[in-house]
C-alpha cells in the first residue's frame, strides 16, 4: 500500500463539470471535491445524473465539458492510471455469471496484477460469507450473495477510491444495514468510499453527502450541517385518520408543505407554528387523537424542501 | 361481512424440494392497503405470482376478486391490475400509445378507451407530452401514469410490487396519495415495498421470512406486539428469521 507518489489533495476533484446527451442535460455544471478516506454519499432519486457522475469519474465515458480528476488524475487523459486504482461495483450485476465465485475473484485479481493472499485483509470480511460457496457459479448466487462477491472484486486490487452505483437498490432493510457495516469498516482500512443510494435515510450514515436531482446539486455538506441549515419550522403531527387528515392540514394557510411521513405527516412554515392552534384546527375539522411536536427535519424533509425550491426558481 | 377480495388458506409452492411458499394464510378485505412484506428471496414474488394467477400453487387455496386460483386464473387476470418497478410502461411506445395498448388489453371498448384517456391525461397533468416515449419521462411521472393505467379498467384488486423503487420523495408521497384515493375509492391494493415508511402507510402488513408469514397485523398492533417504534425495527428484528 505504500506508493511512494505524493497524495493529490483530494480524493475527487470536480469542477463546472457538464454532460449533455441527445435529448437531456444529465449533469449542470456541477462541482464538489471528496477528500481521502471520506465516505462519501450522493443522494437522490433514479434520473438525478448519479450514474452519469459515477461513469465520468472512473473514466468509462468522457464529459461534455469542465474538468474533473479522480486521485489527482485527469478522467479524460489519465484514464489508464484512473483504472489502476479505483474499485467499480456498478448498478447492475456485472461479474462473470458462467464462472464460479472463486473464479470470479481470481480473474479480478489477475487483470489487476495482484494476487487474492497480498489483500485478502481487505475483503476477508465480506468474503469470508461466501467463501463456503466458493465452487458455486456466480450467477446461481442469491441476490445478497452476488452483491458481496462484487464487492470482493471491486477490492481486490486494494484501490485508493471505491465507487458504489446504488449498491442498495432493491435490497430489503437488513441487507442494507449489513452493507453500510462492510463500508464502515472498509473505510477504517483507508479507503475513500463514493457511494449512491435514493434512500434518504442513508445519507445520516456518510461523512458527508451531496443531494442530487435532476443533474443538479441541491446541497453539499454534512448530514448534521444539512439538517442544520433547513430554514422553516417543522412539525409532526398523527390523528386517528392520518390519510384524511392530510387533506385538512393542506387547507390550512400558515402551512407550507404537508407530506405523509411514515405514521405521522411533516407540516412545515416559514413562521413559528402555534402547535395548540394547530391541534385546535383539526379538532375543530372533526379529527381525533391528535398529536402534535416539534421535531428536528430529517434528510428527507430537507431534500423535499430543496426540491420545492428549485423547482419554484427553475 | 363482505367476502375478502384475497382469500389465501395454507397456499403453498414447491419448488422440488424447496418451499418458496409455505402455508401462507390471509384475508383482505375490499379497499384494504395491504403491504405484502419479507427480506430478497423470502417469497413475495411466488407468492404474488400464485394470486395473479401466473403461477400454480403447489397446495392449499386461495381465491382472488371472486376467483380461484388453480381453475380460473384467466378470470383472475382479467380482473387485477399490476404493476411493478421493472414492469411498468413500455419504453418505446408514447404516452398515448401506452394507454390505448393497456387500456385494449385490459378489456375496455374503443369508446371507453377515448373517454378514460382524455381523463388520465388530464388528471396527471400530461397533456404536453402525450405523444412523448415513455422512456422520457421522469421516472415518477412514469410511475404515476403506470398506476393509473392498472387500473384503467377499475379492477377489483391492484398488484403494486415495489412500484416506488428510486422515485423522488415527493413523487413517492404523490404516489401513495394516489394508492389511497384508489383504495377509499374500492379498489384492494396488495403492494411490496422496501421503504419502511411505506409500511405505515398499509392498513395492515405481512411480513414473510423463508416462505412463512411471522408476523400479520396493522402497523400499531405490530408496534405493540413486538415493542417497537416504527415498521423498520420490527422489520430488522424479524426478517432474518
Amino acid at each position: 500500500m505504500n506508493t511512494s507518489a505524493p497524495q493529490p489533495p483530494f480524493a475527487v476533484q470536480v469542477e463546472d463539470l457538464v454532460k449533455t446527451y441527445a435529448q437531456s442535460e444529465a449533469l449542470k455544471s456541477i462541482s464538489f471535491n471528496v477528500a481521502h478516506n471520506e465516505l462519501f454519499g450522493i443522494i437522490g432519486p433514479d434520473g438525478g445524473g448519479k450514474t452519469t457522475l459515477f461513469r465520468i469519474l472512473t473514466s468509462l465515458m468522457l464529459p461534455t465539458s469542465g474538468n474533473a480528476l479522480t486521485y489527482g488524475y485527469d478522467v479524460q487523459k489519465d484514464y489508464k492510471e484512473i483504472r489502476k486504482i479505483i474499485g467499480y461495483m456498478p448498478g447492475q450485476f456485472s461479474l462473470y455469471q458462467d464462472l464460479t465465485v472463486e473464479e470470479n475473484l481470481q480473474f479480478f485479481a489477475r487483470i489487476f496484477g495482484a494476487s487474492i493472499s497480498e489483500n485478502y485483509e481487505l475483503i476477508a470480511e465480506i468474503y469470508d460469507h461466501i467463501k463456503p460457496f466458493k465452487d458455486r457459479r456466480a450467477g446461481d448466487l442469491s441476490g445478497g450473495m452476488k452483491q458481496k462477491l462484487a464487492l470482493s472484486c471491486a477490492l481486490i486490487h486494494y484501490p485508493k477510491i471505491l465507487f458504489l452505483d446504488e449498491p442498495t437498490t432493491g435490497i430489503d432493510a437488513v441487507s442494507r444495514m449489513e452493507l453500510w457495516s462492510m463500508l464502515k469498516s472498509l473505510k477504517k482500512k483507508g479507503v475513500t468510499i463514493i457511494v449512491s443510494t435514493p434512500y434518504m435515510d442513508e445519507a445520516l450514515l456518510c461523512d458527508r453527502i451531496l443531494l442530487m436531482q435532476e443533474g443538479s446539486i441541491l446541497d453539499s455538506n454534512t448530514p448534521k450541517g444539512i439538517i442544520n441549515n433547513f430554514q422553516k419550522q417543522i412539525v409532526a403531527i398523527e390523528t386517528h385518520n392520518n390519510k384524511e387528515s392530510i387533506k385538512g392540514l393542506r387547507r390550512l394557510p400558515y402551512l407550507d408543505s404537508v407530506h405523509t411521513f411514515g405514521y405521522e405527516i411533516h407540516a412545515t412554515s416559514t413562521e413559528t407554528i402555534d402547535t395548540p392552534q394547530l391541534k385546535n384546527d383539526l379538532e375543530k375539522m372533526g379529527y381525533q387523537d391528535i398529536n402534535v411536536r416539534n421535531i428536528e427535519p430529517t434528510i428527507e424533509d430537507c431534500f423535499m424542501d430543496l426540491m420545492q425550491n428549485n423547482e419554484s426558481h427553475g | 361481512m363482505d367476502k375478502p377480495v384475497i382469500y389465501s388458506n395454507d397456499l403453498t409452492k414447491n419448488f422440488g424440494s424447496f418451499c418458496a411458499v409455505n402455508k401462507i394464510c390471509f384475508e383482505i378485505k375490499k379497499g384494504e392497503i395491504f403491504g405484502f412484506l419479507g427480506a430478497n428471496g423470502a417469497g413475495k414474488t411466488t407468492g404474488i405470482k400464485m394470486l395473479t394467477g401466473l403461477l400454480t400453487p403447489s397446495s392449499g387455496e386461495a381465491r382472488v376478486a371472486g376467483f380461484d386460483v388453480f381453475t380460473e386464473s384467466e378470470k383472475i387476470k382479467k380482473n387485477i391490475g399490476y404493476m411493478s418497478q421493472k414492469f411498468s410502461l413500455y419504453n418505446d411506445l408514447t404516452v398515448n400509445e401506452n394507454i390505448r395498448f393497456y387500456a385494449g388489453v385490459y378489456g375496455l371498448s374503443k369508446k371507453e378507451i377515448k373517454i378514460k384517456k382524455k381523463e388520465l391525461i388530464a388528471k396527471l397533468g400530461l397533456e404536453d407530452v402525450q405523444d412523448t416515449l415513455a422512456k422520457e419521462l421522469p421516472l415518477g411521472w412514469k410511475q404515476k401514469l403506470a398506476f393509473s393505467i392498472a387500473i384503467i379498467h377499475q379492477p377489483k384488486v391492484v398488484f403494486l410490487d415495489e412500484p416506488t423503487g428510486g422515485v423522488d420523495p415527493i413523487t413517492r408521497r404523490q404516489f401513495w396519495e394516489m394508492i389511497f384515493d384508489a383504495s377509499a375509492a374500492g379498489i384492494t391494493v396488495l403492494v411490496t415495498t422496501h421503504y419502511m415508511d411505506e409500511a405505515e402507510y398499509c392498513d395492515r402488513i405481512s411480513i414473510m421470512v423463508d416462505g412463512k408469514i411471522v408476523a400479520l397485523g396493522t402497523p400499531k398492533e405490530l408496534k405493540n406486539q413486538y415493542n417497537e417504534e416504527d415498521m423498520n425495527s420490527i422489520f430488522v428484528k424479524l426478517a432474518r428469521g
